[in-house]
């Protein structure tokens, strides 16, 4: 195409072929759709959410949800207190088992572990991970209930909000023993050295180095388990000790439900959901409390994070 | 230092850094600028030292007699002899893989760390056994110190990275007295002037020759016997490089040093003995093995070595 001596080029020569630019852009455009997806639903969900929610609160009468005997849905009665009670109880309980064991765990994968033992101890973290909410929920209310529960002031018969708690606590942990120790692996290894090489021992380099260089994955790890725990339906619902309604009670020993226990209550059974007109939206209801819980509880720990992270 | 000290290493040494000037205002100081200029003269030619025999009646401080390091199976170094002496320089030179590193470690045992590594033969620190099972790592790294090839200051404070290791020793508490500890060690290290506004700073923020001090000032704020440089210099650019060099200069009075290098310009200008370690390729299993080629007073490895490796390494002939 050149004349003799002339050095130009044409535009052609550098577009490159037609037909892979086309290509590429199609698989792009199939890209952004299938990560388009997940964000439609996550609209769709939210939608659901607040648009039952939505009628619950324009209808009911709002001192039903406060300061009442219990969570009595099927008559009308809402006592949000109740089910946010025994959330907390729950929750608080599963993070006194999962943090100091799950962290535990992640200490000793990260900075202890021969290479041999880890070897042996990481999949069974993975397989505790992989075990059905529903077995640690029988687990939770035929062993946990009589082994633990009894020897430490509740009774062993029935569940409650203690054995509840500690089957959740169990099942956080493989969550929080794995995003700490990603955290603590991602330390680098130069600063172990300098520690070591200014006469630490491993716990003072633990304590003084690692954690503090890693405080964001742990508080990650925490605020993941805290959501989690929040969250946890099948545990709760079956060794949580209260089905359908709940009496309001301060004590662990007791049993109650919890916001997603009630949820699943009011979801499940053979009469579908009938009661009171407001019944089934309720459960709407307590769904947008327990979204809003998680999605503050994450804002704020990501602002934690930001503020005391070691940045290295 | 000894009377069989040679004057020639005295001017060698005189950077008009006095390790014990606790006064301050050193980077400013009118020697400084003698010092720049030193580094035009042909004092930097080891040629200049021709003749500047070192005492052989110093302290040993290590005594190294058939040293094998081993990770798992593989032999990392072989049969490695060597004395080091005290409030000397010692450079151990050699291209990659030779197992310098892997010898240096083995002196703060800091190869403790590596599960598969595995040390034979005798290393004697002022005549005790390093590897003897009654020592302890932890307390041999407090007489110890080391520097390391890339500037790794923990990400937290000036002060704190310099009260780290008195702190961990149990050397001294928040207040005065660790106040002092860490004013001193800045000091020593030539950083106390660039820094002494901004202690409470992190210390990731400065730059990294002032990181390399500040490592520096950490491992001397335990007050140990020993410096173990691994490439203190790799990381930093040739200014940077020249202030860490001088520094080592006014160390030597306190500290015995014993440094890896990359650089032989630099083990010649620092150094006052040098051994140099080569490869010795196994053709069966193909690994490498570092040996130690030869050990001398640094004027004679670069002016007169005996050996011909030696010879063609420090000629640029090959490495």
């Amino acid at each position: 195409m050149n004349e003799a001596g002339s050095a130009e080029l044409s535009i052609e020569a550098l577009s490159g072929s037609p037909r892979r630019v086309r290509r590429e852009r199609i698989i792009s455009r199939a890209m952004f759709c299938t990560a388009f997806v997940s964000v439609v639903v996550s609209a769709l969900i939210i939608y659901a959410l607040f648009a039952e929610a939505w009628i619950f609160m324009r209808d009911v009468d709002w001192s039903a949800t406060w300061g009442q005997i219990g969570w009595f849905p099927r008559r009308g009665i809402y006592d949000m207190p109740t089910l946010l009670v025994a959330s907390l109880w729950t929750t608080a309980i599963a993070m006194v088992v999962a943090a100091p064991l799950g962290m535990g765990a992640a200490i000793y994968l990260s900075e202890y572990a021969r290479p041999s033992h880890r070897a042996f101890f990481k999949p069974i973290l993975e397989i505790l991970a992989g075990i059905p909410s529903v077995v640690l929920g029988f687990f939770a209310l035929l062993w946990l209930a009589p082994n633990v529960v009894a020897h430490i002031g509740g009774e062993g018969g029935r569940g409650s909000m203690l054995a509840a708690g500690i089957g959740v606590g169990i099942l956080t942990i493989p969550l929080v023993a794995s995003i700490s120790e990603d955290a603590m692996a991602a330390v680098p290894k130069s600063l172990r050295e300098a520690s070591a090489g200014l006469g630490a021992r491993r716990a003072v380099t633990t304590l003084r180095v690692v954690l503090p260089a890693a405080v964001s994955g742990l508080v990650a790890s925490l605020i993941v388990a805290v959501s989690r725990a929040l969250g946890e339906t099948m545990v709760v619902f079956m060794a949580g000790g209260a089905a359908d309604a709940a009496i309001k009670t301060y004590s662990p020993y007791d049993g109650s439900l919890t916001m997603p226990a009630a949820m699943a209550s009011l979801a499940s059974g053979t009469d579908q959901v009938v009661g009171e007109g407001l019944t089934f939206q309720s459960l709407f209801f307590v769904g947008l409390v327990l979204f809003m819980l998680t999605l503050g509880l994450n804002l704020i720990g990501d602002r934690f994070v930001a503020r005391v992270r070691e940045q290295y | 230092m000894t009377t069989g000290h040679d004057t020639r290493l005295d001017s060698f040494n005189d950077t008009g850094l006095d390790p014990f000037n606790t006064k301050g205002g050193r980077p400013e100081d009118p020697d400084m600028t003698a010092t720049d200029q030193r580094a035009d003269e042909p004092v930097l030619d080891p040629a200049a030292r021709e003749g500047a025999e070192l005492p052989t009646e110093r302290t040993v401080i290590f005594d190294v007699e058939e040293l094998n390091v081993y990770y798992g199976d593989f032999r990392a170094v072989r049969d490695a002899s060597l004395k080091v002496h005290k409030n000397e320089i010692t450079a151990f030179i050699g291209p990659s893989g030779c197992g310098k590193t892997t010898l240096l470690r083995c002196f703060n045992r800091m190869n403790d760390l590596i599960e598969t590594a595995r040390v034979t033969g005798s290393l004697r620190y002022h005549g005790v056994d390093l590897y003897h099972p009654k020592v302890d790592s932890v307390e041999v790294r407090r007489q110890i110190g080391m520097v390391f090839q890339k500037p790794n200051p923990f990400p937290k404070s000036i002060w704190a990275n310099v009260a780290y290791g008195p702190r961990v020793a149990g050397l001294a508490k928040k207040g005065p007295a660790m106040d002092d500890i860490v004013e001193n060690s800045l000091r020593k290290a030539a950083l106390w002037d660039e820094v002494k506004d901004r202690l409470d700073e992190n210390a990731l923020g400065l730059s990294g020759g002032q990181q390399q001090r500040l490592c520096i000032a950490r491992a001397i704020a335990t007050d140990p016997d020993v410096l173990l440089m691994d490439e203190p210099c790799s990381a930093l650019d040739p200014i940077a490089t020249t202030r860490i060099e001088e520094l080592m200069h006014g160390l030597k009075d306190d500290y015995s040093i014993v440094i890896v290098t990359h650089n032989m310009q630099q083990a010649a200008r620092v150094s006052d003995r040098t051994a140099f370690f080569s490869v010795e390729v196994n053709p069966e299993s193909d690994t490498r093995t570092g040996i130690l080629v030869e050990y001398d007073s640094t004027q004679k490895m670069f002016s007169n070595p005996a050996d011909e490796r030696t010879e063609n390494y420090v000629t640029g002939r090959f490495g």
